[in-house]
């Protein structure tokens, strides 16, 4: 009997153990995978340094990959991230966490429940989909209304961007000022605070790492989107002078060469280059939204 | 491969070679990424009725199948231009007598919105169109409004034409928009009555408007009689005059009801 048992407790332990080790191995296999991903990155990037210095690469001002000789200065292409992300935030963060907002504080439970899936919906509207009506209704529209030259520019892709990222940071920023304590908000208005002063003197610090990280989350979402700025931002290889100058993002201007230019030739090399500045501004995007979420954790009850 | 690159003693050998390895039933391709879209239509649809044979195609540009085929490492060899006598000069030096074989033609057109009054257009003016030193449609006697221009990405064959051609060494401006294909071009023209483009002859459609380049108009004769000024033919070359599998198809590539019915689903102006 004493024997049986003993036996069973081995089988589960080594169960336990096999098991334990398996999702191991499923863990690993995926961090594995991005740092075969990143090594491969750099590896096909790295060359191109020998034929124009890193300085030349970030701040040439002219991006001609396949003349002869060639110019690769990507400064154009870095303003042109930045810009659109940039203008993209100034209009996502605002609906976003407003939206948010409203959806944990103010909106009643059966509105909630309809719009939140809404919101999210949008966010499963594929990129293209999105580029395409950017492309079709929106720049006509815009070019008409405006009288500007052309409707594919820096604004209209900064517009589909945002409505591509207000869902993460909507979606990200309701859990988590839905999350923060009932008690705390009892405390807040047991003292004679008005739901405004709640919200803006509790609610929001409570759950501002949450917010912080959401809204950076959609930014890298942003940033990183390439369907919709290959389709709409226009394409031209200015540093943008105006909200209505064409202007050829990094991940468009990947896309759009990548698939003719010759197999590790320097053209080839240049633009896995660009692509690993893009993944060290995704990369800081990510670090910071670490930091702040540990810099601004709350203790105690408020811990989300 | 490199067996024989080796073995190439004489030209007979190398004839051998080429003899035995078309047998085997491979055909090795390798070139221009402008006539890559044809070679692998054609290819696609001769292993279709050929299953025995087994195509190999690769771009790389013209100077590396070129190359390849110097050093015997290709059967035929794509080419958006013609051999050039350095080339010829090596490859004889080698033992091999690159034939060329025209398989299509390469005809771009620039085009505008359909509701612009411009018809005509010169080859200087459409060059400082894409220096950016002309920016109304008024200097070329069109409505008063700014001109959007728009080129294609720089790899593309497209691209290539247009600025050996209409820039003749001079860079399309930065403020230029980039489209990334030939499609794409036809959709953002057709929306926008400012802008101006260029594209294939084979993508050309009714919801663009094609211009005349010094009065001549873009289109099969002109291209074929040579003298509409932004085309050119596309070749591929063989080592010697092809034999087997090779000598088939070619034959197949440049059939009328064969290969060139793909030349034209490719977007290019096909030989006859």
């Amino acid at each position: 009997m004493g024997k049986e048992g003993g036996k069973t407790v081995s089988i589960r332990q080594r169960r336990e153990k096999e098991i334990r080790v398996a999702f191991f191995g499923v863990a690993l296999a995926s961090i594995a995978t991005l740092g075969l991903i990143v090594l491969f990155l750099f590896m096909e990037g790295i060359p191109i340094f020998k034929e124009v210095s890193v300085h030349d690469f970030l701040f040439g001002k002219y991006w001609y990959p396949t003349d002869d000789p060639p110019d690769f200065g990507i400064f154009p292409l870095i303003a042109a991230s930045i810009s659109v992300t940039a203008v993209a935030s100034i209009i996502s963060i605002p609906l976003g966490v407003l939206t948010a907002l409203y959806l944990a504080e103010a909106a009643s439970y059966r509105v909630r429940e309809w719009v939140k899936p809404v919101v999210e919906l949008l966010a499963a509207i594929p990129s293209v989909v999105i580029g395409f009506f950017g492309m079709v209704v929106f720049a006509p529209f815009l070019q008409e209304i405006l009288d500007i030259p052309t409707g594919l520019n820096l604004f209209n892709a900064s517009l589909m961007l945002a409505f591509m990222s207000i869902p993460t940071i909507c979606s990200i920023s309701e859990d988590a000022i839905f999350s923060v304590p009932i008690e705390l908000k009892e405390a807040s208005l047991a003292l004679g605070a008005t739901h405004w002063e709640t919200i803006w003197r509790v609610i929001i610090p409570a759950s501002i790492s949450g917010i912080s990280t959401a809204i950076i989350l959609g930014m890298s979402r942003a940033i990183g989107e390439t369907m919709v700025v290959l389709m709409v931002a226009g394409g031209a290889t200015l540093i943008p002078a105006s909200l209505f100058d064409p202007v050829r993002p990094m991940p468009a201007s990947i896309a759009a060469e990548m698939a003719e230019a010759p197999f590790r030739g320097d053209h080839y090399h240049a633009l896995f280059a660009t692509g690993i500045i893009l993944f060290l501004f995704t990369l800081l995007f990510n670090l910071v939204a670490d930091y702040v979420s540990n810099k601004y954790r709350q203790v105690g009850a408020a811990t989300l | 491969m490199k067996f024989k690159g080796f073995s190439v003693g004489t030209f007979a050998v190398a004839l051998c070679f080429t003899a035995s390895l078309a047998y085997a039933g491979n055909i090795v391709i390798k070139g221009s990424t402008t006539v890559l879209p044809i070679a692998q239509k054609v290819a696609e649809a001769y292993m279709k009725q050929h299953p025995d044979v087994k195509i190999s195609i690769s771009g790389g540009g013209s100077g590396n199948g070129i190359k390849a085929l110097i050093d015997g490492s290709t059967d035929i060899a794509d080419s958006s231009r013609f051999i050039k006598s350095k080339e010829v000069k090596l490859a004889v030096e080698k033992g091999r007598y690159p034939v060329p074989f025209a398989v299509a033609y390469d005809c771009i057109v620039p085009v505008v919105h359909s509701s612009n009054s411009v018809t005509d257009i010169t080859m200087a003016q459409l060059r400082d169109l894409y220096m950016g030193k002309i920016k109304n449609w008024k200097e070329l006697d069109g409505p008063d409004r700014k001109i959007v221009v728009i080129s294609r990405d720089t790899s593309s064959g497209t691209y290539e034409v247009w600025s050996k051609k209409v820039m003749k060494k001079e860079r399309v401006f930065p403020g230029a928009l980039l489209q990334a294909s030939n499609g794409a071009i036809v959709q953002a023209v057709a929306n926008n009555k400012n802008a101006i483009g260029y594209i294939g002859l084979g993508y050309m459609n009714d919801n663009v408007k094609p211009l005349m380049v010094d009065r001549i108009k873009g289109s099969l004769e002109t291209t074929l009689n040579g003298t509409y000024p932004i085309s050119r033919p596309l070749y591929m070359f063989t080592s010697g005059w092809p034999k087997g599998d090779t000598l088939k198809f070619i034959n197949f590539v440049v059939h009328p009801q064969k290969g060139q019915k793909y030349v034209r689903d490719a977007g290019f102006v096909p030989l006859y």
